[in-house]
């Protein structure tokens, strides 16, 4: 298990390769379908939000109010990135991310773009939203909710020990491009 | 029926909280095949963790609670309507509480009215059987694993799929193979060869209320079932899809008849976070016994 701390530099990022397993403490912001076309059409960051040497999670979570009015994030996993494959590689370069987190990999466009801009794409246990959930110790904000709506708003996370799995790092490789063809090929010897 | 709607109330929280026990048993059964200190390990720990904290802490499971399905076998003097307001009602409740998800949009104005009631949710089959007995299933089917079911209609030239098992067989496998990494596997299929469009998809769903060690009345089609799912385990899909042995933790088929012009192979596949329950209710609607 290595150990991510946010922010993350290039370096930590470039040491990176497919298979292993991460551990992420710091901060995380969550952007999915919303976020990603509004940033997509020119849209700015809202104050506060700091993606450069960050890492961003697709990532449609519950969260509640507890009594004393904080919130608390009781269900967090990821949701499918590839639909954010038209926006990625602009995103990653326009605002310098490091790691995007979410399930299912990603394609070419994205993967390209790890590999220019020094970025990884993580994958979290998809419908593990208790375990994941867990690690988020605190929610320290909220942006966009009025625009987005809850699941869409743009959630700042504080995290500790976040498990995902780099399956695509920034040199070119990426697990789904491999087990896919390695499948392929395994699926004729049985047909 | 005084006490419908408290029992499926609690038929909702514990569906969307805790999995069955059939099920439990394949992912545990899947941890230890997984090659020990490899990230298809990992995954099947975590899943394991998650689905013990979902458990102690009653909350859900996944947090895409999914499309809620009811399957209710009922006798013929049934008031099903009354039934059907009542789960509605029991719907609402259990969104109210956080068993289930606000999961409901309005397709047209993308409205979330927050309630998960509306046209088409939750959704109600009613069986009549020559029972006295009531019971009710109810599936929460996620939208994940919900994008990756596949329809075939054979002969298909690019599998070289014709219409017989072998060319229904061709179509599974490449379901299996399409499905990777999207619907959070290791997965089950629920398989319906036959029928219409509509009825082989709604029929491959009704596959997956089997208990996953149970043995298809049919033995070639229990042999399909376990080919399909020994040959997944070759692919080296794994779960997430980060290549390992556990692609699938069961397959289950059903056939219905078709017409001479199609030959549909419809393909349901339903993620780890299986989350089925029932319950048999007695005359005031009170639980007497779990299914799973
Ligand atoms: S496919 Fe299943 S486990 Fe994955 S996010 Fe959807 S409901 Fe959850």
């Amino acid at each position: 298990m290595i150990q991510l701390t946010t922010p993350v530099s290039e370096a930590a990022i470039r040491a990176l390769k497919v298979g292993d397993e991460v551990a992420i403490t710091g901060t995380l912001f969550t952007g999915r379908d919303a976020v990603h076309k509004y940033l997509h059409e020119g849209g700015k960051l809202p104050e506060g939000v700091n993606l450069k040497d960050g890492i961003l999670y697709h990532c449609g979570p519950v969260v509640v109010k507890a009594e004393n009015g904080d919130w608390k994030c009781v269900a967090a996993g990821p949701t499918t990135s590839i639909r954010e494959e038209p926006y990625q590689a602009q995103v990653i370069r326009d605002f310098g991310l490091r790691g995007v987190i979410g399930k299912g990999g990603m394609g070419d466009r994205t993967l390209k773009a790890c590999q220019e801009h020094g970025c990884v794409y993580l994958h979290a246990v998809g419908g593990a939203a208790q375990v994941l959930a867990a690690c988020i110790t605190r929610v320290r904000n909220v942006y966009m909710m009025e625009q987005f709506g809850a699941p869409e708003a743009i959630w700042e996370f504080e995290v500790k020990d976040f498990p995902a799995v780099v399956t695509i790092d920034s040199h070119g490789r990426s697990l789904h491009r491999e087990v896919l063809a390695a499948s392929q090929a395994e699926l004729a010897k049985h047909l | 029926m005084t006490n419908l709607q408290d029992s499926l109330l609690e038929l909702i929280r514990r569906t969307s909280a805790e999995i069955p026990d059939d099920v439990h048993r394949a992912i545990l059964n899947a941890l230890e095949q997984e090659k020990k200190g490899t990230i298809a390990e990992s995954a099947m720990k975590i899943i394991d963790q998650n689905i013990a904290l979902a458990k102690n802490k009653s909350q859900p499971i996944c947090q895409d609670t999914g499309s809620i399905l009811f399957y209710v076998d009922c006798p013929a003097n049934f008031d099903q309507l009354t039934f059907a307001d009542t789960a509605r009602e029991a719907v609402k409740l259990a969104t109210k509480k956080g068993y289930l998800r606000q999961n409901s949009v309005d397709s047209l104005t993308g409205r979330n009215d927050g309630t998960n009631v509306g046209p088409g949710s939750p959704t109600l089959h009613f069986h009549q059987h020559r029972s006295p007995e009531i019971t009710v299933r109810l599936m929460l089917k996620g939208g994940g694993c919900e994008n990756v079911g596949a329809q075939y209609s054979l002969p298909d030239e690019r599998l070289k799929a014709n219409r017989d098992l072998d060319g229904c067989r061709k179509a599974i496998l490449d379901a299996v193979v399409q499905a990777q990494g999207k619907g959070c596997g290791p997965g089950v299929l629920g398989i319906c060869i036959g029928g219409d469009r509509a009825t082989g998809y709604e029929f491959s769903k009704q596959q997956l209320l089997r208990p996953l060690d149970d043995r298809n009345p049919d033995p070639k089609l229990q042999e399909l079932e376990d080919d399909i799912v020994q040959t997944a385990n070759k692919l080296g899909i794994g779960p997430m899809g980060f290549g390992g042995k556990t692609t699938l933790l069961g397959a289950k088929i059903g056939v219905l008849n078709r017409l001479p012009a199609s030959y549909f192979v419809s393909i349901s596949y339903m993620c780890w976070a299986f989350r089925r329950q029932g319950v048999v209710l007695d005359s005031n609607g009170n639980i007497q016994r779990w299914l799973y």
